[in-house]
């Protein structure tokens, strides 16, 4: 509130207050830091094993940390005033996600380059690049990668359907509510509880009413999870079932966007529906569309769930994931080390391969322009 | 019935579009109860399920009442039918203690997540920063590039990271985690909020005598609440369905309830019928909260992708 009292000190005495308040914040930040730095040492010589003051564990350093960013966030408004106030907007997002992922990814890093097993009793051993050669020996990882690709290009079916979904619900139609809810829905439901009831239960071999479905249409031997490209094809259409919901929403948003004196327009001049689609909402639904699919394949990179629940990427390896391969890789054979660094390598590829499609997508959409 | 009206009063062209007219939106129709279907028959077959005996899976019986009589075994299964609802029970001990948790983590998540989240977007939606080479754009895009992290990048180094913080297994380690996840979108969804909001409401408050936060928390919040609320929403159904860290992150006491049904999905000699009473139980909460609230989710999904 320094507006309101600003009237009553003159300018002279102002300045020293804010003297006096920017000292004490230097103060106060300097003071913190100290301490985080101190604590730093102590846990260090602590893990070390040159001091015994009763430590268990790194839990005061993440004490210190936290009182650090809210002494940094308080002498910001101290020492720079009105500034220091915009800056502790953002500072607390900043700091929460620097510690949460800086740390992670560099210690990550560390990890990747140690041979490491927790049900191993040797512990953790620096290893060099040993991981990196096996990854590139590994025919399973890159199995996984090649599915991804596949993966990624089922978002594209799932696109076509979604915008046909989108065009449907931006008819006249009735009780428009209520399909649009139904539709939604499967957004909602975890993968976990859809591996099962459509994955375990639906597509079950005996008794799963779409392996009946199939029986009555004259396929004898309906078992969906036999063949690789079978399985595959089950898992994308699960996928798919949840996550269509999310581009269909998006397509329509952008449907009921449209000027409807465009297509008025061309309907006056004589444009038959697919002409009038082709020539005229199709083009003008590009950035939508964009950025549906750009989210979709964000998402599909991290695809897992349903992979780790219904299959565990079998048969052989044909609906591995990347990350349900890496998870199998941490729960079932513990191997950390060689595990992260299968993670980050995967992490290197797809922020190349993220930002090939957005730069391909900027400039498409510039030329288009 | 638009276009028959617009039809009528060019008496050529009546009879040769009506019937085309009818067709299409039969079609229309038809394409839209077939996908109706698509998107409801599980959660309706599971549903159901969970109301049937061994006899009424294996023979493939849909419809309650016309082919099965519908039985409370699954329901019992988990301590959760009506002649057992009172009865002392393991199972919905542990079913409710998995309950609370999903809900515990991820309202405790998009909490934190919307309140941190709403404030650095309301600082990128007004003010412009420069801090090292970084300007609001840049750090637009840093929040934004969460997203691409997959959970695997992080899951190990966080394991590590608990155990020695005495975080792993806890609520408080599985929220910070949640937090981070849906960080990213909240950001995104308020930013787009808060620059639909006119800056002069703020300005006049800043005349006024009110301090930037004052402003901010007397004029601006009331109205992005919509917002919020959307944001809120979706990081909540996030974090509910959840499955990947939880499943690492936790193994006792602060499994949520989709590790719970994975655990159940597993194990070989579990019955249909409990198996959906659970999977039911676990997603009842969110269809419900996708039928009543569909409206703010819609909200969230589409803020700042369709401008």
């Amino acid at each position: 509130m320094s507006h309101t009292v600003t009237p009553a000190i003159s300018p002279v005495e102002r300045t020293t207050v804010q003297h006096t308040a920017a000292r004490r914040g230097r103060l106060l930040i300097v003071a913190a830091s100290i301490l985080l730095f101190a604590v730093l040492v102590l846990q260090i010589l602590e893990a070390g094993g040159v001091t015994a003051l009763g430590l268990v564990s790194w839990r005061s350093l993440l004490f210190a940390y936290i009182f650090w960013a809210v002494a940094l966030c308080a002498s910001q408004v101290m020492i720079r005033g009105e500034a220091g106030q915009r800056a502790v907007f953002v500072l607390p997002a900043i700091l929460f996600t620097v510690a949460m992922v800086v740390f992670p990814t560099v210690f990550g890093l560390y990890i990747a380059f140690t041979d490491w097993n927790l049900s191993a009793a040797a512990g953790r051993r620096f290893n060099g690049l040993d991981n990196l050669r096996a990854l590139f020996a590994d025919v399973y990882f890159w199995n996984a990668l090649l599915n991804m690709v596949y993966y990624v290009l089922s978002v594209l079916v799932q696109y076509a359907i979604a915008f046909g979904l989108a065009l449907l619900l931006n008819t006249e139609i009735k009780a428009r509510k209520f399909f649009r809810v139904a539709f939604l829905l499967p957004l909602m439901l975890s993968p976990v509880a859809v591996s099962w009831m459509i994955g375990k239960s639906l597509m079950e071999y005996r008794f799963g009413p779409a392996a009946t479905l199939a029986r009555h249409l004259g396929w004898d031997n309906p078992a969906f999870f036999s063949t690789p490209w079978l399985a595959r094809t089950a898992i994308m259409a699960m996928d798919a079932w949840v996550s269509i919901p999310f581009m269909m929403i998006l397509l329509l948003a952008g449907l009921q966007a449209l000027p409807s004196e465009i297509k008025e327009a061309a309907k006056v001049d004589g444009a038959s529906g697919w002409q009038s689609f082709k020539e005229i909402t199709f083009p003008l639904m590009l950035p939508v569309s964009m950025t549906a699919i750009i989210l979709r394949i964000i998402f599909q990179l991290k695809l897992a769930d349903i992979v780790i629940n219904v299959t565990a990427g079998g048969p052989g390896g044909a609906t591995d994931t990347v990350s349900s391969f890496i998870f199998r890789e941490y729960r079932d054979r513990s191997n950390v080390g060689y595990g992260t660094m299968l993670a980050e390598f995967y992490l290197v590829i797809i922020i190349i391969f993220v930002a090939l499609i957005l730069k391909g997508a900027s400039r498409w959409m510039q030329r288009e322009n | 019935m638009a276009i028959t009206a617009e039809t009528s009063d060019k008496p050529g062209s009546l009879w040769s579009r009506r019937p085309q007219f009818l067709t299409t939106s039969l079609l229309i129709y038809a394409a839209l109860v077939f996908w109706a279907f698509v998107s409801l028959f599980p959660i309706y077959w599971t549903i159901t399920t969970s109301f049937k005996t061994a006899v009424n899976v294996t023979q493939g019986h849909l419809i309650p009442f016309v082919d099965f009589t519908p039985d409370w075994r699954g329901w019992r299964s988990l301590g959760l039918s009506p002649d057992t609802i009172l009865a002392p029970s393991t199972v919905r001990d542990e079913f409710l203690r998995r309950f609370f948790n999903s809900i515990v983590a991820s309202a405790g998540a998009s909490f934190l997540a919307v309140l941190i989240g709403s404030l650095a977007a309301y600082g990128l939606s007004r003010f412009s920063y420069k801090f090292l080479w970084m300007a609001n754009k840049d750090i637009s895009f840093f929040f934004l590039s969460q997203l691409i992290l997959p959970p695997v990048v992080l899951a190990m180094p966080f394991l590590v990271l608990y155990k020695n913080l005495l975080l792993l297994d806890t609520l408080i380690g599985l929220i910070l985690v949640y937090t981070l996840m849906v960080l990213p979108i909240v950001i995104w969804i308020m930013r787009d909020q808060f620059d639909t909001i006119p800056v002069e409401l703020e300005q006049a408050a800043l005349v006024d005598g009110c301090s930037i936060w004052g402003a901010y928390l007397r004029i601006v919040l009331p109205i992005a609440l919509p917002g919020m609320v959307a944001a809120f929403i979706l990081s909540v159904i996030l974090c509910w369905n959840e499955y990947f860290f939880a499943a690492l992150l936790t193994s006792s006491n602060a499994k949520t309830l989709p590790v719970m049904v994975a655990s159940q999905t597993g194990s070989q000699g579990i019955n249909w019928w409990s198996m959906a009473a659970i999977a039911t139980a676990a997603i009842m909460p969110l269809v419900l909260v996708g039928i009543f609230l569909e409206r703010y989710i819609v909200k969230g999904l589409t803020a700042g992708a369709v401008k």
